[in-house]
């Protein structure tokens, strides 16, 4: 049965909130299905419905519509089947301050019919040094992987990560995304919410770009960005009246239009940004001196000019126009 | 590694939780006790019968000076009267100050200035008047005399010790309960409890048996203090005070899961405690008895679950009545716990 190899699977899926300024979708209609093994991200800028969507996988919230099988059950008839086979560290939980990162994975490992020793899930995200120290006395990223301990102290099958990395130093990332890689490279799934691109990148085996409450692509980290038709982005801002009128978004002003920049070489993608302009390209070896050229030809002036490897951010904003981080302007 | 129960590491975290504490120790086990020995100094070390006179010096120094040291040496050389002499502006002062209780006018005809809404003026009339009306030559028609005794158990402390231990047992229910729970709320504790495969009733249970250890603790403190410090005995068997503080721990911790089975915030809890508490706190005969309020209204006291555990702690330490004679006040209290415990959990909010 083709369900039953897969760990997550819903259909039509939404959630509506009432708000003071009339009703919200925070989840509008989501279709998924994830495979066991391996790691899944729902990747999505903040209020794109992420966590709505990830809470409602792990029954902790019930759908407006739609339906929703993990492991192959459903929540209203399993809930004590389900919770048994799956770990779950919600985006934020402050544990007890006054218990010991033993005494709290031991209250942990209590629930579970079955499960690894409380030292084993201490070792398995470094903590074991902190056996004994309290809670209260642990920095963010200690706190952090002892949430991750939490959820694999009753050895899941299943595990939710909600924003796992959010908020953590470099370090405290790159030791939370080998313990989960560890535990998707056992044949188990995991499936977390990000919205930093790199980590669903680095980590995810399948991604789903979430936008207002529904999916936009769904794929490999590689096949998403193969899709853009090209692997590299050159960027470039240049000096002077033409510039502006490119930043201004005026395509038209100039030369510097959409349609004479997707004219040259290699060239697959043109994006005009705020700060400058944003070309997927095959091939920068040829494209690069093709848009040298025709700057001369325009007796344009180069203010910048970088290239880099496309990335998921790039993904997102050619499909929904906006970036997953919009620090200047955060939107709700 | 032997797995434990759920229910006995959810008891023995919120133990260790509190136990870990300082200042939750001292509020709990330190402040009755300390309430209980202040009260206790308070209303003792008053001078039981010592009345409290001023002699009005008159205007006119002549007649006047001596008619007031007079009365003063009549006064002073019987016991129990404090005696100065004032002007009449002075003494006027003291009284409303309570400095003094009474003042007296000297002269043909003794004039007595007091409150008579206050007991212990009306009482140092009678005193002064007697003892002067004596001096002047008065003779008893009977003859009369007094047999001293204090009993335990009619003092104030006496009626105190019952009604902190019945306070403390609420206060301790709802606060320690209905405070830690939001707070576990706030934290997304709870929900990340739900998570898991945690059954539910464990989670409350655990909630209402960790009220029942701290509250061991709570009430032999304060009976020791009461015994040691004031000599309050219990009369009635230990084990059914211990019994029935046992039963007002559990109701109140009931109460206390009902008062924040919603809250989402500390201020909503703390307000929604005191609206529950203070009704209680007037009503409940904690530091005066609640017969005092008007007979319309005792029905009403009556109902409330600090008026049945006091009334029913005062019955067994003071009077030494048995438990089965305080079984409906008990039935009561129970049905108060059981009652505001099944609408919590059916209520509770965990997210």
């Amino acid at each position: 049965m083709a369900t039953a190899e897969l760990a997550i699977h819903c259909a039509g899926l939404t959630k509506r909130y009432e708000s003071r300024t009339g009703p919200v979708d925070a989840v509008n209609g989501l279709d998924l299905e994830v495979s066991t093994g391996g790691c899944f991200g729902l990747l999505g800028p903040n209020g794109a419905g992420k966590t709505t969507t990830i809470e409602i996988l792990e029954g902790l919230l019930a759908p407006t519509s739609g339906q929703v099988e993990v492991l192959g059950m459903a929540w209203r008839r399993n809930e004590d089947a389900l919770r048994q086979r799956i770990g779950i560290s919600l985006q934020e939980t402050r544990f007890a301050e006054k218990l010991s990162v033993h005494e709290t994975l031991s209250l942990f490992r209590s629930f579970y019919r079955k499960g690894m020793e409380p030292a084993a899930a201490m070792d398995l995200v470094s903590l074991g040094e902190k056996k004994g120290s309290w809670v209260g006395k642990l920095s963010g990223g200690q706190r952090q992987r002892l949430a991750v301990a939490c959820a694999l102290v009753g050895d899941p099958d299943l595990l939710f990560l909600d924003e796992p990395t959010t908020g953590l130093d470099p370090q405290s990332r790159r030791q939370l995304w080998e313990i989960i890689r560890d535990f998707g490279a056992r044949g188990r799934t995991v499936m977390l919410t990000t919205h930093y691109m790199d980590e669903a990148e680095r980590l995810c085996d399948q991604v789903a770009v979430v936008d207002h409450g529904k999916v936009i692509a769904l794929g490999s980290p590689a096949d998403l960005i193969a899709r853009l038709g090209g692997d590299h982005v050159v960027e470039f801002a240049v000096n002077g009246a033409a510039g502006q009128a490119a930043d201004a978004g005026h395509h038209d002003a100039g030369a510097l239009n959409e349609a004479a920049l997707m004219a040259l070489p290699a060239v697959s993608g043109v994006r005009m940004e705020a700060t400058g302009i944003s070309l997927t390209v095959t091939q920068p070896h040829v494209a690069i001196p093709g848009l040298l050229q025709m700057l001369r030809s325009e007796s344009l002036e180069l203010a910048r000019l970088t290239t880099r490897h496309v990335s998921l951010e790039d993904v997102f904003v050619t499909l929904t126009g906006r970036h997953l981080r919009d620090d200047q302007a955060p939107s709700s | 590694m032997i797995r434990h129960h759920p229910l006995r590491e959810l008891l023995t975290s919120r133990l260790r939780e509190f136990f870990r504490e300082p200042e939750a120790i001292f509020w709990v086990y330190g402040f009755p006790v300390l309430l209980a020995i202040g009260l206790g100094i308070a209303f003792r070390e008053k001078p039981p019968d010592q009345v409290r006179v001023d002699v009005i010096a008159a205007s006119q120094p002549a007649a006047g000076e001596s008619g007031a040291a007079t009365m003063r040496s009549t006064l002073a050389a019987q016991a129990g009267f404090l005696v100065e002499i004032h002007t009449e502006q002075e003494s006027a002062a003291r009284l409303r100050m309570g400095r003094s209780d009474i003042a007296v006018v000297p002269g043909e005809a003794f004039q007595y200035i007091y409150d008579r809404t206050r007991p212990e003026s009306v009482l140092a009339r009678a005193r002064v008047d007697d003892a002067l009306q004596r001096a002047a030559g008065r003779a008893d028609p009977v003859s009369s005399s007094d047999k001293p005794v204090t009993q335990p158990g009619s003092r104030y402390i006496d009626f105190l010790i019952p009604g902190l231990l019945g306070m403390n047992l609420m206060g301790g229910g709802l606060w320690g309960i209905g405070f830690v729970t939001v707070d576990m709320r706030v934290r997304k504790l709870l929900k990340r409890l739900v998570a898991t495969p945690m059954k539910k009733t464990h989670f409350l249970v655990a909630m209402v048996g960790s009220r029942m250890i701290f509250g061991l603790p709570e009430i032999i403190l304060l009976l020791s203090a009461g015994w040691l410090l004031f000599e309050v005995a219990v009369r009635g068997s230990l084990l059914a005070v211990l019994f029935i503080s046992m039963l007002g721990a559990v109701s109140f911790s009931g109460l206390g899961l009902l008062v924040a089975c919603r809250a989402q915030k500390i201020e909503t809890v703390s307000g929604l405690m005191n609206l529950v508490m203070l009704p209680m706190w007037l009503l409940s005969g904690i530091f005066f008895s609640s017969e005092r309020f008007p007979t319309a209204a005792q029905p009403f006291i009556q109902a409330l679950p600090l008026t049945m555990l006091n009334e029913s702690l005062r019955a067994v330490i003071l009077e030494g009545a048995t438990l089965m004679s305080q079984g409906a006040r008990l039935v009561g209290l129970a049905a108060w716990g059981g009652i505001s415990f099944a609408l919590a959990l059916r209520w509770f909010r965990w997210s």
